[in-house]
């Protein structure tokens, strides 16, 4: 089953479209290839939420759309969660 | 896609409108009670009372009369009463609205006193009633069926899923000739860049980049904080939403991915021609389908993530969710579920083709979930403080 789907090549997050529990190895598509992908998870990701496909450094931009979508603000490894405790806008 | 026939009611100017309301509109603040008491005594009309009207001026006046006159001209709406304090504005909204060549008529509340003013008033919105309860439905087209966009509450599933299935709906629609438009300026802060390129030509993206900057430059003047309590909101953060460039991206989704918009509308100002087209609006639902509704657009689609409630007095707010949760725990505010994208059990042509089927059926008859639950918001923009 599809636990998260990742919305282009190049996306450095996936979307959880059901509640993943920590320490699943959970299994996502990409949405343009249809190519499925698996990240063994370090957190809950609840649905909605999202999954670092692969490390990230301080002051590294997420990418998710093909685009940045913010800085990171606290180093993220691959199966995190990314949230307002590690991605922060790069405007406001 | 082909155009579809469809029955609706088609106005004296040739506009399509797919409701017949008779709408009791008040000139201001003062005149909301006359306008309840008449909507009380005559059934079936519909009163849209609102807080402003008073003391304003420059382009925030310019702005009230417009957004006013395009409402009562809305081409959902048969006919209009409007009730102000004085005579003089009173009678600048009325010549307005029957410039349409639909009925309207206006009552002013001094040298009369409210009861005379309900009285007569109520005799004229009788008369509209008996005349627009025997207009009859004709055949039209999809395509003359004007439909806005903006989603609200959004999270991650707005943009995998139900923003998208808006997308592919107005690309079908901009396709067979239709005319659609989007707007929330703030929400496209992060993908301002992104959004300039899809104009139809540079001049419109440098026009759309000019509004842009405006309402950035309004944002950045007055605020207090870095704004991240305000955009994205709470509910956004709920649902997995972490910054505005996110959500920006997310909400661009919904213009498709194959058609430009053919030109930038300034707040309540009708397009010119068929085609996408973006309105400079806040991103606040209400406020900003206020102002697609008074530019002269009959149906709305309004894509939810964690669950919005929102409708408007004259513009049937059609929603649909992809999140599975807010389907389930907020069914009674979704018109269609498309969470099935999610599941991989429905495309997104499919789920576009779906959201016409509804927007079909709205325009011939089917009540939207905010008709029924009676969400008849009003919601003026106002740019600054009265004199």
């Amino acid at each position: 089953m599809i636990q998260f789907l990742v919305h282009e090549k190049g996306d450095s997050v996936g979307v959880a479209t059901v509640d993943i529990k920590a320490g699943e190895t959970a299994e996502g598509l990409f949405m343009d290839s249809q190519k499925k992908v698996k990240i063994k998870t370090n957190h809950n990701i609840p649905l909605g939420h999202k999954v670092a496909l692969k490390a990230h450094a301080v002051d590294q931009g997420v990418i998710k759309y093909g685009h940045d979508i913010g800085r990171v603000v606290a180093k993220i490894q691959a199966g995190d969660h990314v949230h307002i405790h590690n991605l922060k806008t790069r405007r406001w | 896609m082909k155009d579809r026939k469809i029955l609706a009611y088609r106005r004296k100017n040739g506009r399509v409108g797919i409701r017949n309301h008779v709408v009791i509109l008040p000139l201001d603040d003062l005149s909301n009670s006359a306008c309840e008491k008449v909507a009380f005594n005559i059934k079936g009309c519909m009163a849209i009372p609102h807080p402003y009207g008073r003391l304003q001026f420059g382009e925030d006046l310019e702005l009230h009369f417009r957004t006013l006159i395009g409402t009562g001209a809305n081409p959902n709406v048969a006919a209009v009463v409007v009730i102000g304090i004085e005579p003089e504005w009173t009678n600048r909204v009325v010549e307005g609205i029957a410039k349409t060549g639909k009925p309207a008529a206006g009552f002013s509340i001094e040298r009369h006193g409210e009861i005379k003013t309900v009285e007569m008033a109520s005799w004229k919105a009788k008369e509209y009633m008996h005349w627009a309860s025997e207009l009859k439905p004709e055949p039209c087209k999809l395509s003359e069926v004007w439909v806005s966009v903006k989603c609200g509450e959004s999270d991650t599933t707005s943009g995998l899923a139900s923003n998208p299935t808006v997308g592919n709906a107005l690309e079908k629609l901009v396709g067979i000739g239709g005319t659609c438009s989007f707007g929330e300026t703030t929400e496209i802060t992060g993908a301002e860049m992104v959004c300039k390129k899809r104009a139809a030509t540079p001049a419109i993206g440098k026009q759309f980049m000019a509004m842009f900057d405006r309402y950035a430059e309004v944002v950045d003047r007055n605020k207090t904080d870095d704004l991240s309590g305000s955009q994205p909101t709470k509910g956004n953060i709920a649902g997995g939403l972490t910054t505005i460039e996110e959500k920006a991206f997310g909400n661009l989704q919904k213009i498709g991915k194959t058609i430009n918009y053919v030109g930038v509308l300034d707040k309540a100002v009708a397009p010119t021609g068929p085609g996408l087209w973006y309105m400079d609006t806040s991103s606040a639902a209400a406020e900003a389908v206020t102002l697609w509704a008074a530019a002269g657009f009959v149906a709305h689609f309004f894509p939810t993530g964690q669950g919005n409630v929102i409708g408007n007095a004259i513009l049937p707010v059609i929603k649909l969710t992809a999140n599975p949760r807010t389907a389930g725990d907020m069914s009674e505010h979704i018109d269609f579920d498309c969470s099935a994208i999610l599941r991989g059990e429905m495309t997104l042509d499919q789920a576009g083709d779906k959201l016409l089927d509804m927007l079909v059926r709205t325009c011939e008859g089917r009540r939207t979930a905010q008709e029924v639950l009676g969400h008849v918001e009003f919601v003026l923009t106002r740019l600054y403080e009265s004199a």
